[in-house]
């Protein structure tokens, strides 16, 4: 028997690792063996690679920070040699030919890439049912959604089928799934983390960030993957920084504020009675609470669904199929190439999507669409700058309810975008955010996961895993474990 | 849902031609309905005064990112034909282009 526990934080795996208790080669083969026992019911892995994690183990240095530590990997970001489809079926067939930068500096960090993870085609979803594998299901509850769109990411390090993985948030993707399935879940600010080797969905927007059992594990991985790029030139060269320096440091001083436009009747009230609670929690600990108002915020669903769908009908015009993944064997010439291969290859809700984008772009509606939702996105940025001279960080629901079930949504796509509306705005302006357990909320008869959404200045990572980490110690939801296994 | 009223109509077939997607007589009658409603949703953003205000293209200002121009490895034109569905003599092949 090895020395394996589940739900075990990389911070204490890598104490067992190094005291020689476990193995990394025992570390992989054990948790091989609980994901084989667990995700046929749970649908978070869309494949994995255990050879070469085996043989990546047996060569693990331990004295590096991730030494022999595995994690599971958002089917959105490149790991050279394992295949790369975004959920896509328009990538059938496609092995990422190099590592993508966060996986590469995790890899120099000593951890071993382990394990796809299922998620929204091409990140596009609030769910994980538009992917083009199967359905992920949410541990807590498998009538229900594990959240999205890295939804295989969060739901997997909730069942204790991975240690940690990566996602990427493009709009809340990150922190939405991390709510819905009770785990801690880091989108970092913009430019923080290379995009070098992430499938682009939004450009501006998109982040790839951490998914973890607790706070100090989300700083553990972020220190192991930001910097300067050159494969990215938005990434930015900042003075090297531990994110975890912060941690264990009491709350005293600091001010959060609590906007009065993410409290709006409508929220179900077992989320607004969770967090409620935390925010009182906080206060205990000795945090200011202090009213805010972020004025835009109605407006952020709007502005979102323009940008986004804008960048992602650009960047995935390169899904043509000549130079990689799927091709229609139908095309009799270039142009029915294209667009038999985009309408085999495409599910229903990317279509939807690079439609709207071509119309927002489109000559004649380019200025009523595209360049006002973009001043309107400057109001957005101001609101959080004028928020963040006064106040630490903010406080709210990551999300207005908890997770729903399959189908629930999937006809009214409006009504899925306007989920998203506390997440959203994070990523117009691109601050750091992150989700954390903070309850439970009865929802028909079954008790699900609530997060408490924490969001920093930018490049305000530090003081954020402070809070985080205080206010989760002084819990134990982090310490509940789903009904499963 | 005949009750309901939209403002907006959206030439789907139109812009699907543009994004060079195929799309069947049952998603054009599903997507038109629905982007009509989104682009409803969106309306909202008139309410706004604008005038004045700078747009936003990314959150972060960076300006002008150059890097040296030197000669640098690239990956190996072997690896990148090897996720071509179709290719040849170190070439991507597609459907004759010209007569």
């Amino acid at each position: 028997m090895s020395a394996f526990i589940p739900f075990q934080s990389i911070a204490a795996t890598r104490r067992l690792l190094r005291s020689k208790e476990l193995s990394p080669v025992e570390l992989i083969e054990a948790l091989e063996q609980r994901i084989a026992q667990l995700d046929p019911k749970i649908g978070a892995y869309v494949g994995r690679d255990l050879e070469t994690a085996r043989k990546e183990a047996s060569s693990a240095d331990l004295t590096k920070p991730l030494g022999g530590i595995p994690i599971g990997i958002k089917d959105a970001i490149s790991v050279a040699g394992q295949p790369l489809r975004s959920a896509s079926r328009i990538l059938e067939g496609y092995t990422a030919p190099y590592d993508s930068t966060a996986v590469a500096r995790l890899r120099a960090a000593g951890a071993i890439p382990f394990g796809r993870m299922n998620m929204d085609e091409f990140a596009m979803g609030s769910s994980t049912e538009n992917s083009a594998y199967h359905p992920t299901r949410n541990p807590w509850d498998p009538s229900r959604i594990p959240g999205g769109s890295s939804g295989g990411s969060a739901a997997a390090v909730a069942a204790g089928t991975a240690l940690a993985t990566l996602g990427s948030d493009t709009g809340g993707s990150i922190r939405q799934p991390a709510a819905l399935c009770s785990c801690v879940g880091l989108k970092p600010t913009y430019g923080r983390v290379s995009r070098y080797g992430l499938i682009a969905f939004a450009s501006s927007l998109d982040q790839i960030g951490p998914l973890t059992s607790t706070v100090e594990d989300s700083g553990i991985l972020l220190n192991a993957m930001t910097g300067k790029d050159p494969h990215d030139s938005t990434s930015l060269e900042l003075p090297d920084e531990d994110f975890t320096a912060e941690i264990g440091r009491d709350l005293k001083g600091l001010r959060i504020g609590i906007p009065k436009e993410y409290f709006v009747d409508g929220m179900e009230l077992g989320v607004r009675a969770s967090v409620d609670a935390a925010i009182k929690q906080l206060v205990s600990l000795g945090a200011e609470p202090v009213e805010i108002s972020l004025p835009h915020t109605d407006y952020a669903v709007a502005v979102y669904y323009i940008i986004a769908t804008a960048e992602a009908s650009a960047n995935l015009a390169r899904f043509d199929g000549v130079r990689y993944g799927k091709r229609s064997p139908e095309a009799k010439d270039l142009l029915s190439l294209y667009g038999k291969t985009r309408a085999e290859g495409f599910g229903r809700e990317v279509k939807r999507r690079i439609i709207l984008g071509t119309y927002v772009l489109s000559s004649g509606y380019y200025d009523a669409y595209y360049l006002r939702a973009q001043k309107v996105r400057t109001l957005i940025r101001r609101d959080f700058d004028q928020a963040f001279s006064k106040v630490d960080a903010i406080v709210s629901p990551t999300s207005p309810e908890t997770a729903f079930r399959f189908g629930e949504k999937t006809d009214d796509p409006l009504k899925m975008y306007l989920a998203d509306i506390f997440t959203i705005a994070t990523n117009l302006a691109g601050i750091c955010g992150m989700s954390i357990p903070c309850g439970f909320s009865n929802r028909d008869g079954v008790d699900l996961p609530v997060g408490l959404q924490l969001l920093g200045r930018p490049f305000g990572e530090s003081r954020l895993l402070r809070i985080g980490h205080a206010y989760e110690q002084s819990t134990d939801w982090h310490n509940r474990r789903p009904p499963v296994g | 849902m005949a009750t309901e009223s939209h403002h907006h109509t959206i030439d789907v077939p139109y812009l699907a031609r543009l994004a060079r997607l195929e799309v069947t007589p049952e998603e054009i009658d599903i997507f038109g309905p629905q982007l009509g409603r989104i682009l409803d949703h969106v309306e909202q953003m008139n309410k706004l005064d604008i005038s004045g205000i700078e747009p936003t293209a990314h959150a972060i200002t960076i300006f002008d990112v150059i890097r040296e121009d030197t000669v640098a490895e690239s990956l190996p034109k072997k690896t990148i034909l090897e996720n071509a569905p179709h290719n040849a003599n170190g070439l991507f092949v597609v459907p004759k282009v010209l007569d």
